[in-house]
């Protein structure tokens, strides 16, 4: 494709960076997974700067306790899909490049289909299960891996299997095992100010445009950390570990079998997960509580079912005000009410307990329409 | 034998923020010092760097070693 000389003018007279950098720009394709406060601003950034190619995968909606992060959507599309807004609205700043919409969420059964044919992959998640599972799937294909998260008022930053070698550093390297559910708090839990995830979603962008074109030196073999209350920086270099090697799969086959969620700790042995009809039975009889997890204003609302509301930020603390024998939990994503069933079993071992499996986004339209078949035939 | 501690994520919340150390010639003596004196330590993950280099296994301290507590992150 021709260069665009009037939209790039001031790259391509940047000293070292002209027409060579910005044609591998446009030949470049970049997978972005997570369109939330991390992949937001990376995506603006390598929209506008001309990559040609941009995937993007995210199956969540846009909710109103988003926006003061999530700098690519507008109050009037609370409840949209972010994967196609997201798109919609890069396609407004950049009509010349090229976006593909994954509005699905990443797991082992597409995760290497999806991630195999992009160039670089950058990781805008907000749990460990997605972050362990992109960066082991990055390290069986071969593809440089962009890291960023946040925790309160501090962020981190590193670029894994870059250059993509068997001995290149990978995440594992410096986390071989994820933590305990609930040990690190995430956005919904800890808070967290919009620009941190701005000021690491953008260096992830920096990343992804030094590793493409080449210019300076990309944050490869060390964790950077940041912190926004005192404007410092500090860099750990990290070296392959025995460890990291041991724990990850080694072949595609043992990826497409990895647990995930278990080895994040989510598979509980005594939360029973279940699907729509299992929950709607349940919803049937008697003395079985109904209980949504999410904090306030996360969207879509249940509407059709009778429910308490217990965020999961104060839910330690009601647990003993829960006195029904079965109790199924819901959430977005069936990861948060996974864990609201442990907790609630720690405390009372005799209860029931379930979580919807794949939660609110994979189900509600189901339910929606059960619910509707059900008021009708009775 | 003094270090300088930094401290970041939740082990920061739990230990406080840049301190110096006594008495810890390494990472093993530190950690034991660290986890009596802040049991909830012990139950969380993270990885310690010295002189801005993550370190596996028991490692001795240089004088005035910076030695950092760093604790994996998930937010986005």
């Amino acid at each position: 494709m021709e260069t665009n000389y009037q939209r790039y003018d001031r790259q391509l007279i940047l000293k070292n960076f002209g027409e060579v950098a910005q044609k591998k720009l446009a030949s470049a394709r970049v997978l972005v997974i997570g369109a939330g406060g991390l992949g937001c601003p990376c995506l603006l950034y390598l929209g506008a700067a001309g990559v040609g190619t941009i995937g993007i995968a995210d199956d969540d909606v846009i909710q109103l306790n988003n926006l003061q992060r999530q700098i690519l959507y507008e109050t009037a599309d609370v409840g949209k899909p972010k994967c196609e807004t997201s798109a919609a609205r890069l396609k407004k700043t950049n009509p010349d490049i090229r976006i593909i919409e994954h509005p699905a969420r990443i797991d082992t059964g597409n995760a290497l289909g999806i991630i195999d044919s992009y160039d670089v992959v950058v990781d805008g998640t907000d749990n460990f299960q997605t972050r362990y599972l992109v960066n082991d799937a990055c390290v069986l294909l071969g593809k440089p891996y962009v890291y960023g998260a946040v925790s309160g008022y501090e962020g981190q930053a590193g670029v894994f299997n870059f250059p993509a070698h068997p001995s290149a550093v990978n995440y594992r390297d410096l986390f071989p095992e994820p933590p305990k559910p609930g040990e690190v708090a995430d956005c919904s839990e800890g808070g967290v100010l919009g620009v941190l995830p701005g000021i690491i979603g953008t260096m992830q962008a920096a990343e992804v445009i030094k590793i493409i074109t080449g210019i300076g030196e990309v944050l490869t073999g060390k964790i950077l950390s940041y912190s926004f209350l005192t404007n410092t920086f500090y860099e750990a270099s990290i070296s392959p570990s025995q460890k990291s090697h041991s724990s990850m799969p080694k072949k595609k086959a043992a990826f497409l079998t990895t647990d995930y969620p278990a080895i994040c700790g989510l598979t509980a042995t005594d939360v029973k997960e279940i699907d729509i009809d299992t929950l709607i039975k349940l919803y049937g009889n008697e003395g079985t509580a109904l209980i949504d997890v999410r904090e306030y204003g996360e969207l879509p609302e249940v509407t059709s079912l009778v429910h308490q509301k217990i965020p999961m930020s104060g839910l330690e603390k009601k647990l003993s005000d829960i006195s029904a024998d079965d109790v199924v939990f819901i959430c977005q994503h069936g990861i948060r009410s996974l864990h609201a069933g442990e907790l609630l079993l720690q405390a009372a071992p005799a209860k029931r307990v379930y979580s919807l499996k794949g939660g609110l986004v994979k189900w509600l339209q189901e339910l929606e329409q059960l619910m509707q078949h059900e008021i009708i035939s009775t | 034998m003094k270090i300088e501690l930094l401290a970041f994520g939740k082990i920061a919340e739990i230990v406080g923020g840049k301190q110096d150390w006594q008495d810890a010639p390494d990472t093993n003596t530190l950690q034991k010092a660290l986890e009596k004196k802040y049991p909830d330590l012990k139950e969380l993950h993270y990885r310690i760097a010295v002189n801005k280099s993550i370190v596996d296994g028991n490692t001795p301290f240089p004088e005035n070693a910076v030695v950092a507590l760093m604790p994996p992150f998930s937010g986005g």
